[in-house]
């Protein structure tokens, strides 16, 4: 292969050769340039296969718009898919493949869905697969069955398996003025900006500023430079260049992707591969250019038919022409300069096609410059050359009637370089909300004025682009003239839509998907909407365009995730954690917290060692962790009242130094939240809830005072990790008390149930509440965080002659479930007071939050799921969550409830549970089976009894 | 997005939790009528445009502020402590 790189000029470095591979071939290039202007240097042509057709496919633009130059990257085995050939950059040992080709890129065996193109057509899925099954290949199931074949026929690169090792950053930037796009336009925006004294962030997609200043034409290459080196020189400006901003968020805020690291093989240490970039702008500036659009004509696609533009570009900043032999078809100005502009780096140009009856003076004298014989009222009709162009048909044109008055005529060529006007990129000032307005003159949608956050200026805002013929298709009769490259979709697909009926933009983008691949359309939108429009008979605008959604490019989701990926949820330890971890137990993880599940001991199981620990609070005494309770400290003078409101039953009359066990509702009557809370003052209470709605409970009270209740004067302070706390129950816990409190008296006359005391354990100071939870007489003991340890060991020590064992999640649930306690599971927003049966709780004398909505109809019913025992009848094990249902295992009938929480129970020796059953109460005495179909496949006949299994009167915890 | 928090000045979005409409009028506690309770607790309008809000700043100083909102662009055109004699005032 010959080298097609001028021996001069560009912006690459010719001093530093880069050797890399493609499909497993080595190549040179040097350090500036991408892998498309490396590859086409080195004469390849053929980049990729089309989508459903599997049509060779070649560079057709030289920068993020390209459709068919897609390829994967590998780096340490980790592949990246879908990447432009025209964005990437080439470094010393890049390995990159093309995509969608079976066995290699120019013998492709699924060429041949070309033949069976009719096929293939808009809506082929759904016309194929989707709906009833009527024969044995039509419908869903067909669908289902041939889906893995079509997936990998059709289709894009694919991703790999392994996991990304690249690292990943998420930066959040301020700026007075933002600039997206480094073109003259935007430098100056820059400019102006930075000398009012802004703080300016200045945004560029491309490794090297200056946008089409490095390729456009010399004479604005060395202004650009200036002024990049004075905007560099700033303190108040801010380059990212690699820099792409996808996206407009509300207030004025912007996306941006910094490709940090790619263009290297290895990042610089310290450096993420991508950086994610959060802008917050007073004001925007979009300077974001306009792209060159192509022309619909037959056989459009084939490799060497290549944007004019993106010819300007590959040879004025990376010095490599697209082709030895050069037609050019224009239905504007623009393309003339670019003619001349490439005979000025040397190319031959030998013919340019312009559908325009007239071509003024100026494109004239620039043809004359570039040594081109000028066809007026012409057009291309075919292209010929299997992987690659090597001539087109010509043939006289009238574009206003798409008449052909003459004969068509060959003309050899390796390149057809096409202009078809110009669309400005609106993208982001249609993500801000702005809806693009129609312009005749320039054939396409501009941004509509400005607003107050953001402007457009230079070619996005439509300057200085050169207006066309009103043309976007030649419709000839031959091959497939395709419209979105890289979804494969033709005029005649769009046409197609139309006869179906699909007449909103919306609806064809949907049915055909075009604009739908991963280049969003960019230059596929504006002709599609334009063949749609003609089809409709109706003008442009009034077809209209779709509305476009962030990103703007593919964006990593590394770079969106950044650091925080896997559990990034902080873990709440309590005081004593590292004294269970080293006790023998595992950690369970309740929320946010670690709590320990059981302590076994050698060879136990989880089940045996909680059994253990159960039997042991009840003969004997036990010491259990809970600390992770939620606690909240209330003072003022209007504490006592504040608690009335919220609680369903009274606490203004609890008096100093007792607690009292309350129930909260939600406004709209169901429960909330229960827990004790204590009076450690006339205006001081210590409020506790449970460990999983600590959080909810402290929004909800601060809620009502900042909003329903600011003339209540009560202060709210969380002291959930200020106490550590610890409860000591079984009937010989006040002996273990006893042997470590000094000074203190501990007697049912000092200390009765929900009485308070201070008092000292190992000289720090305690609180110590006579409260029950396992329905033992216990004591729950609390300490400031810090000391938790200190008394947590002075408490074990003083068990010791007592056989005190620690226990931990597991026996605790036992023992609550024995005592028909509640906890989360049962309190689980669809439950009531009296559902939970704690209707006791609710005071008649006084009105409280979800007083008012507690008594609906709905509410009282006592057909509702109430709380009520279970006991398995055959032995086996319960399944929590499992349904309640009265038939035989394979005729269940429906759900009458579910178990909400299941143990072995010491004391009767067989495994029981809490559910949650229609009419539960109405149910104790009867006979119903838990099932479980879907997990362990148990169907375990039950027995329903009272939701309290044990010591209904209370008297063990009184004694 | 992004709320001034009176006191703390203009926070991120993550830092709040938004906690309803702050149009409505807590009937009196001791009032029974269900009809009012049910429009209190459960009847909502939906406007398009300007709107009012609670918006708790629950990772900050944990103030309730109503922020006046509009649905349509997100433009936040008000931020105030919820009503009461607390406002703007620091509670130590």
């Amino acid at each position: 292969m010959t080298s097609w790189r001028i021996p001069s000029g560009g912006r690459i470095d010719r001093a530093k050769p880069v050797r890399f591979s493609f499909d497993g071939k080595s190549y040179t290039g040097f350090a500036g340039d991408t892998l498309a202007s490396a590859l086409l240097a080195n004469g390849v042509r053929l980049f990729g296969r089309s989508f459903k057709y599997h049509r060779p496919r070649g560079l057709v633009a030289a920068g993020y718009e390209e459709p068919n130059a897609l390829v994967t990257v590998t780096t340490d085995g980790a592949r990246e898919p879908n990447i432009r050939a025209t964005e990437l950059e080439v470094y010393d040992g890049l390995v990159a493949e093309s995509q969608n080709r079976y066995p290699s890129l120019a013998f492709d065996l699924q060429a041949v869905n070309q033949l069976a193109g009719k096929a293939f057509s808009a809506g082929f899925y759904y016309k194929t697969f989707m709906g009833p099954v009527i024969g044995p290949l039509k419908g869903t199931r067909a669908w289902m069955f041939c889906e893995s074949f079509i997936r990998r026929a059709a289709g894009l690169g694919s991703a790999g398996t392994v996991t990304d090792p690249a690292r990943y950053e998420r930066m959040n930037a301020f700026c007075d003025v933002l600039v997206v796009g480094s073109g003259p336009s935007g430098l100056e925006a820059a400019r102006k900006a930075a000398a009012d004294g802004k703080r300016v962030i200045l945004c560029e997609t491309n490794a090297a500023f200056g946008g089409s200043a490095n390729w456009a034409g010399s004479d604005q290459a060395g202004f650009a430079e200036t002024l990049i080196s004075d905007l560099g020189a700033n303190p108040g400006v801010t380059l990212l260049n690699r820099t792409t901003v996808w996206g407009c968020y509300d207030g004025n805020t912007y996306a941006a992707l910094e490709r940090v690291s790619d263009h290297r093989k290895q990042p610089v240490i310290g450096e993420p591969r991508h950086r994610h970039w959060v802008i917050r702008a007073d004001h925007v500036v979009l300077a974001t250019g306009a792209l060159e659009r192509l022309l619909v004509f037959p056989g459009n696609d084939r490799p060497g038919v290549m944007l004019a533009s993106a010819a300007q570009r590959f040879a004025g900043e990376y010095g490599v022409l697209p082709g030895k032999r050069i037609v050019v078809l224009t239905n504007n100005d623009s393309a003339y300069d670019a003619a001349a502009k490439l005979r000025e780096r040397d190319a031959l140009i030998t013919t340019i096609v312009d559908v325009r009856p007239t071509v003024g003076d100026w494109a004239l004298a620039q043809a004359k410059e570039a040594g081109a014989e000028v066809l007026a009222s012409h057009a291309v009709v075919a292209t010929g050359g299997r992987n690659s162009l090597s001539s087109v048909t010509v043939q006289p044109f009238d574009a206003e009637i798409n008449a052909f008055p003459g004969p068509p005529r060959r003309v050899a060529c390796d390149t057809l370089l096409v202009s078809g006007g110009w669309s400005p990129v609106v993208h982001l000032a249609s993500q801000a909300g702005a809806k693009p307005v129609w312009d005749d003159k320039l054939q396409a949608f501009l941004p509509p004025g400005s607003s107050s956050g953001w402007e457009a200026v230079g070619a996005a805002a439509g300057e200085g682009l050169e207006p066309p013929a009103p043309l976007f298709e030649i419709k000839a009769k031959g091959d497939k003239a395709f419209v979105d490259f890289q979804h494969d979709v033709t005029a005649d697909d769009v046409r197609l839509a139309h006869r179906e009926g699909y007449q909103s933009v919306e609806h064809l983008k949907r049915y055909t998907t075009l604009g739908m691949a991963t280049d969003q359309g960019k230059t596929a939108n504006i002709p599609g909407m334009a063949i749609m429009a003609d089809a409709l008979s109706k003008p442009i605008p009034e077809v209209g365009t779709t509305r476009f959604r962030p990103p703007f490019t593919g964006v990593s989701l590394g770079a969106l995730a950044a650091e925080r990926y896997g559990d990034i949820r902080p873990g709440r330890l309590t005081p004593m954690h590292d004294w269970h971890k080293s006790n023998g137990a595992g950690m369970y993880a309740a929320g946010l917290w670690y709590r320990p599940e059981s302590y076994n001991r050698q060879g136990e199981s989880v089940e045996d060692a909680y059994i253990r620990e159960a039997k042991a609070v009840r003969r004997n005494v036990g010491i259990v962790d809970v600390s992770t309770l939620g606690k909240i400290d209330i003072q003022g003078p209007d504490a006592a009242e504040f608690l009335d409101r919220v609680y369903t039953n009274t606490f203004s009359t609890l008096p100093v130094g007792k607690a009292r066990y309350g129930l909260m509702l939600r406004e709209d009557g169901f429960a909330l939240d229960d827990g004790t809370t204590w009076r450690l003052a006339e205006n001081r209470f210590l409020m506790t809830t449970t460990t999983a709605n600590a959080g909810r409970v402290m929004q909800h009270l601060e809620y009502h005072l900042d909003c329903i209740w600011p003339d209540l004067k009560v202060h709210l302070t969380s002291v959930t990790d200020q106490w550590a706390a610890a409860a000591v129950a079984g009937p010989k816990s006040r002996e273990v008390l006893a042997a470590c409190v000094k000074r203190t008296k501990l007697d049912n006359k000092a200390l009765p149930f929900m009485g308070i005391v201070h008092g000292r354990i190992a000289q720090i100071p305690v609180m110590i509440c006579r409260l029950s939870f396992s329905g033992e007489r216990a004591y729950e003991v609390y300490c400031g965080a810090h000391h938790g340890q200190r008394v947590w060991d002075a408490l074990m020590e003083a068990g010791k002659s007592f056989d005190m064992q620690p226990y931990g999640l597991e026996a605790l649930g036992t023992l609550r479930i024995e005592k028909g306690h509640v906890t989360g599971a049962e309190i689980d927003g669809r439950t009531t007071a009296q559902d939970l049966h704690l209707d006791w709780l609710i005071s008649k004398k006084k009105p409280f939050v979800g007083s008012a909505m507690m008594n609906r109809e709905g509410l009282t019913d006592p057909k509702r799921w109430s709380l009520v025992g279970v006991i398995s009848l055959s032995g086996e094990k319960l399944r929590g969550g499992s349904h309640i249902v009265d038939g035989p295992a394979d005729d269940p009938g429906r759900s009458l409830g579910h178990l909400t929480a299941m143990c072995f129970s010491p004391l009767y020796g067989k495994y029981i549970g809490l559910a949650l059953v229609e009419n539960g109460t109405g149910r104790i005495g009867t006979r119903a089976f838990a099932t479980d179909p879907a997990r362990s496949g148990t169907h375990i006949p039950v027995e329903f009894v009272n939701h309290i299994f044990y010591d209904p009167k209370g008297e063990r915890m009184h004694g | 997005m992004r709320i001034t928090c009176p006191h703390c000045g203009p926070r991120d979005l993550v830092e709040f939790s938004y906690h309803g409409d702050a149009t409505l009028t807590r009937p009196d506690s001791a009032s029974t009528d269900q009809d009012v309770w049910n429009a209190y607790v459960y009847d909502r309008a939906n406007p398009a445009g300007e709107h009012r809000e609670f918006w708790q700043h629950s990772g900050g100083c944990r103030k309730h502020l109503v922020v006046t909102r509009n649905t349509l662009t997100h433009a936040i055109s008000g931020v105030d402590f919820a009503p009461g004699k607390r406002t703007g005032r620091k509670r130590s």
